[in-house]
């Protein structure tokens, strides 16, 4: 481009520049200073109302516990989906399809879906009784069954986010040339072998995006837990938004809003570190 | 005669595999569809549908009357039509703002480019739904509190960094060269742009669009942290939840999933070329 419409890049860009920073860069900040502040001027004692408030380790362990179990099998899933897919041959576009509608639903939803399975009326208790395994309806949402309240979120949050870690999975095994694959077959490596060796390894960048999206949103999760669980199962954002809109208690919230933010960014760079993308070796 | 039993046995094995190849599929996309399916038939099943014990798993007792009876609870049709507004917004702003950005991504070497792209990808390692505690103080300072203008504003910063990524790549797929013949053939820039590139361009900036549509649809924190009368139908449905019978939860989680399901259905073909090119 020549040198005098140098000034076009930099108007195109602008708009979205001045917006990002309006509503990205400004409430990040404001976010930060609401956390460590009180009545404007520094103070810890938000942080404190957090850590002494009586949900805070178990909203932290739930969140936790909850991404450790969601994100793997996730990964896993839509590793098997995306290799089943690249055997297909007829039916290719209409399975994916079918496989990616949960894209479109919002956690929300899919809480009010699997609600409608787990309740006490539900289609679960309905097969169990069915077949004898229990004699009158069971409750598995309320706080005295914490365990299968879990499993019920966890599989509400793993049938809800598992298309778009497969997506991007797809989208990656996609630009993984035929040849290697074959050139591995005439060598005589196992199905198994040309997966954990030219597979994974040549998908590291889809698989690094995937698990830094999931993540982030793993640590998001609220309108799920929500509706399934209501209060009997506190998580961080769950707790921010208590804080923010029952107690109208700004500062609170901002500290849970700062601890959320440390740990999504802690995840993002421990994935940046252990799934090196060498770019050498990409295909 | 052996190698009959051989061949026969091999042709069985290879046929078992297929059988749980194929199993699998069938079992994955029950897995998907069949909960879909069951929380229709909780919406259509109504108040004796949603107490009946033990379930049927048959469309014997469904009519759309439930349906519509929710359709008609004060509120529902209202926070219907915020959503879409506020889905609108973000489409426009999305598209406004992120597809210039692209073009600017796909066309141009610029110092600052690096960081832009950083600045872009930075938000995508961010809880962004979070920032909308902050932004109540400030909303209620600008008048933009409890409308659905600013439930917009804040799902366009959900929406433009992935608009931004993505409409990078569709228009990297538009070849530079047909833009400098229309150059050479007397067409200013804007003329270029909109006769030749923009035309090639617009499936899948219409693909961006539908996106940015669902991820303000479906977005519950922001929504209901910044409204109070003027909530969006995920902000509603959140508020209620408690108060609500179950076949109204239930109708509304289908209400939610069905515009998402035929948008993603009209997108379906560029599913991963976006997905594909906005992972990296």
């Amino acid at each position: 481009m020549t040198q005098n419409r140098s000034w076009i890049p930099y108007a195109l860009i602008l708009p979205s520049v001045v917006f990002l920073g309006l509503l990205f860069v400004v409430p990040l900040v404001q976010t930060l200073w609401l956390a460590v502040s009180d009545n404007g001027t520094p103070s810890l004692a938000n942080m404190t109302t957090m850590v002494t408030d009586l949900n805070f380790g178990r909203s932290v362990l739930n969140t936790f516990l909850l991404t450790l179990a969601v994100v793997p099998i996730q990964i896993v899933m839509a590793l098997t989906m995306g290799s089943m897919v690249a055997k297909m041959n007829g039916g290719r576009e209409t399975i994916l399809w079918i496989w990616t509608i949960p894209l479109g639903i919002s956690d929300l939803a899919a809480g009010m879906v699997w609600l409608s399975i787990l309740q006490n009326t539900g289609y679960l208790n309905s097969v169990l009784f069915g077949l004898g395994i229990i004699e009158r309806q069971t409750a598995w949402l309320t706080y005295q069954t914490p365990v299968a309240l879990f499993i019920g979120i966890a599989i509400a949050e793993i049938w809800r986010g598992t298309a778009i870690v497969m997506i991007i999975i797809v989208a990656g095994l996609n630009q993984v040339p035929k040849e290697f694959k074959e050139a591995a077959e005439i060598f005589g490596a196992s199905p198994w072998t040309r997966f954990t060796r030219i597979t994974l390894p040549l998908i590291r960048p889809a698989l690094q995006s995937a698990l830094i999206l999931r993540t982030v949103l793993a640590f998001e999760v609220f309108a799920v837990v929500y509706a399934l669980g209501g209060r009997n199962f506190p998580v961080l954002v769950g707790e921010a938004y208590n804080w923010q809109n029952q107690n109208q208690n700004y500062g609170v919230a901002a500290a849970y809003a700062v601890l959320i933010m440390v740990i999504s960014l802690a995840a993002t760079l421990v994935y940046l570190k252990a799934v090196k993308v060498d770019p050498e070796r990409l295909p | 005669m052996s190698k009959a039993v051989n061949t026969s046995g091999y042709a069985g094995f290879i046929s078992a595999r297929r059988l749980l190849f194929w199993s699998g599929i069938v079992a994955l996309c029950a897995w998907v569809l069949v909960p879909i399916y069951l929380v229709a038939l909780g919406a259509l099943g109504g108040r004796t549908g949603a107490y009946q014990w033990p379930k049927n798993f048959l469309p014997t007792d469904i009519s759309l009357q439930p349906f519509i009876l929710f359709l008609k609870t004060e509120g529902v049709f209202q926070s219907f039509l915020n959503s879409l507004g506020a889905a609108g917004i973000t489409v426009a702003l999305s598209i406004a703002l992120g597809a210039p950005a692209g073009y600017a991504l796909a066309r141009y070497n610029f110092r600052g480019k690096d960081s832009y792209r950083l600045l872009v990808l930075l938000t995508r390692a961010f809880p962004l739904a979070i920032l909308a505690l902050p932004l109540t103080v400030s909303y209620i300072r600008l008048g933009l509190y409890d409308t659905v203008l600013g439930v917009g504003l804040i799902h366009t910063v959900l929406a433009l960094p992935f608009a931004a990524l993505v409409t990078q790549g569709i228009f990297l797929g538009v070849p530079r060269e047909l833009e400098e013949a229309a150059w050479v053939f007397g067409c200013t820039r804007i003329q270029a742009f909109f006769k030749v590139v923009a035309p090639l361009a617009l499936p899948g900036l219409v693909a961006t669009a539908v996106f940015a549509f669902v991820i303000s649809w479906n977005e519950v924190f922001a929504a209901s942290v910044l409204t109070v009368r003027h909530r969006t139908l995920t902000a509603y449905l959140l508020t209620v939840l408690s108060e609500s019978p179950m076949h109204y939860r239930f109708a509304g989680g289908l209400m939610l999933i069905l515009p998402s399901v035929v948008f993603i259905f009209a997108v379906r073909r560029y599913l991963f070329a976006i997905w594909g090119v906005s992972s990296k």
